[in-house]
């Protein structure tokens, strides 16, 4: 059973869809307790840090993702949800999560001719094996939508880049974590293929 | 490097699958959930949904749409047409569509881009925008003026003064269809597609005309659009997604191949 974090960050229901669509059990849910507790989590989101936080603080939800964390529960976070499990984003300025150490930053390209938010299918380039990438091909493309991206402190946490005139991660992994910044539930069969391979991931990840 | 799009845009009416030529003479040609499955499974990048219903009385047939749309097929989709206010678009939002699109009412009112950007983030909305070509005015000084109603009333606004006021607004992509150009199969209109990209920073989808692969690889190319959307050529069966991406990948335009 997956549990889809709510925290009225987005739409939550194409994550779950997605997940019905392979025949894996999901439940949305904003109480912490059941996140706490929850046997692995989808930590989705589209919005603002700032606005996020906010939201997830008045819930508790925040403390509820640490302690899970903590506990080893698998967690995928996808966008925004990949952004703020890190400990701060230029958005609004704002402390996050903070699960993995790094920063979250604004896309600032030389190239003016180029559009931010960074939109559409591009590829991915997988720099660590992980469980998550299972029977995905070179090449093969994700869909983003973002105009920030993580910089997490330790680089050998990056699990894959992807370049839109800088190469930046789009993938990170940290012990019972993985953070996408595309989303797999709009990224085709490739993105389900994903999702599958989280609901069977058992969190281990060496490194 | 960003791929490439291929879009393609199912005009829905009662439920059914319509295209139109010139904005007249409609006619049924199917299911939309079986063909937006089918482009899915072929490797279309994003789709389009446009609601064309005459009567509100059936709209609530296209949240049903969607909804089973939104079961099958996982790549971005938008909808649009007859979305007049925030609650229209959160009833579509939560039906399962990525974006929404709004064309007529945006003009008729600019604040919906506006509230509908505050209300789901720029990256949700786009503002979808019908062109006439016309002589040069003062008036309309690019020669191509905002047109609605499916094309019928001119409103005597230049399209490229209206791409960019729906980038401040709040929109996060246009589409920018030809009326002259729609359902001729003749090619885009590439001049009208390459000012609106120069005049703006936010994603081209060019529209309209398109009837070979030939024509996608110039408005991709020679028009600079983001993304080319295709209707007849796909839904009569002339060409298949999987075609127009090899003949695009072949002369050198990165899209993403399945």
């Amino acid at each position: 059973m997956i549990t889809i974090v709510d925290y009225e960050a987005g739409n939550l229901t194409s994550v779950r869809r997605a997940l019905d669509y392979l025949g894996v059990d999901s439940v949305i849910s904003a109480d912490p307790e059941t996140i706490a507790n929850a046997e692995k989590i989808i930590f989705p989101g589209v919005g603002h840090a700032e606005s996020a936080m906010k939201s997830l603080k008045a819930r508790g939800i925040d403390k509820a993702l640490k302690t899970a964390f903590d506990k080893g529960t698998p967690i995928m976070g996808i966008c925004l949800g990949s952004q703020i499990v890190l400990t701060h984003s230029e958005e609004g300025d704002t402390e996050t999560i903070g699960l993995i150490p790094g920063l979250c930053k604004k896309f600032d390209l030389q190239d003016k001719t180029l559009s931010v938010p960074h939109m559409g299918w591009n590829q991915i380039d997988v720099k660590h094996p992980h469980f998550i990438f299972k029977d995905l091909k070179a090449g093969d493309e994700l869909y983003f939508v973002h105009s920030y991206y993580t910089e997490p402190s330790d680089k050998s946490m990056i699990l894959a880049t992807c370049t839109y005139e800088i190469e930046f991660a789009c993938a990170l992994g940290y012990k019972n974590l993985v953070a996408t910044q595309f989303h797999p539930e709009k990224s085709g069969p490739v993105g389900l293929q994903m999702f599958k391979n989280f609901a069977e991931w058992d969190g281990s990840y060496a490194e | 490097m960003l791929s490439k799009r291929i879009i393609s845009c199912l005009d829905v009416r009662d439920g059914k699958l319509a295209k139109s030529v010139k904005f007249v003479d409609t006619k049924d040609i199917g299911d939309p959930v079986e063909k937006a499955k089918f482009y899915y499974e072929e490797g279309l990048d994003e789709l389009v949904m446009y609601d064309i219903t005459a009567s509100s009385d059936n709209r609530g047939i296209m949240i049903d749409v969607v909804d089973r749309v939104a079961q099958q097929v996982f790549i971005p989709f938008s909808v649009g047409g007859g979305l007049r206010t925030v609650e229209d678009c959160s009833k579509v939002l939560l039906a399962g569509a990525e974006k929404i699109n709004v064309n007529s009412a945006a003009v008729k009112n600019p604040q919906l881009i506006a509230e509908a950007s505050k209300a789901f983030g720029a990256q949700c909305v786009v503002l979808s925008m019908d062109v006439l070509k016309v002589p040069v005015s003062e008036q309309i000084p690019s020669g191509y003026e905002i047109v609605i109603n499916g094309g019928r009333t001119p409103m005597g606004i230049d399209a490229i003064e209206w791409a960019k006021r729906g980038e401040e607004l709040g929109a996060g992509e246009l589409v920018v269809n030809s009326i002259d150009a729609d359902g001729t199969k003749e090619g885009y209109e590439l001049t009208l597609t390459r000012m609106i990209v120069e005049a703006t920073s936010i994603p081209v989808i060019a529209s309209g005309g398109g009837g070979t692969p030939e024509h996608m690889y110039d408005v991709l190319t020679k028009g600079k659009a983001s993304a080319a959307l295709i209707a007849s050529m796909l839904h009569y069966g002339e060409y298949t997604v999987k075609e127009c991406k090899q003949y695009l990948h072949d002369r050198g335009v990165k899209v993403r191949m399945v």
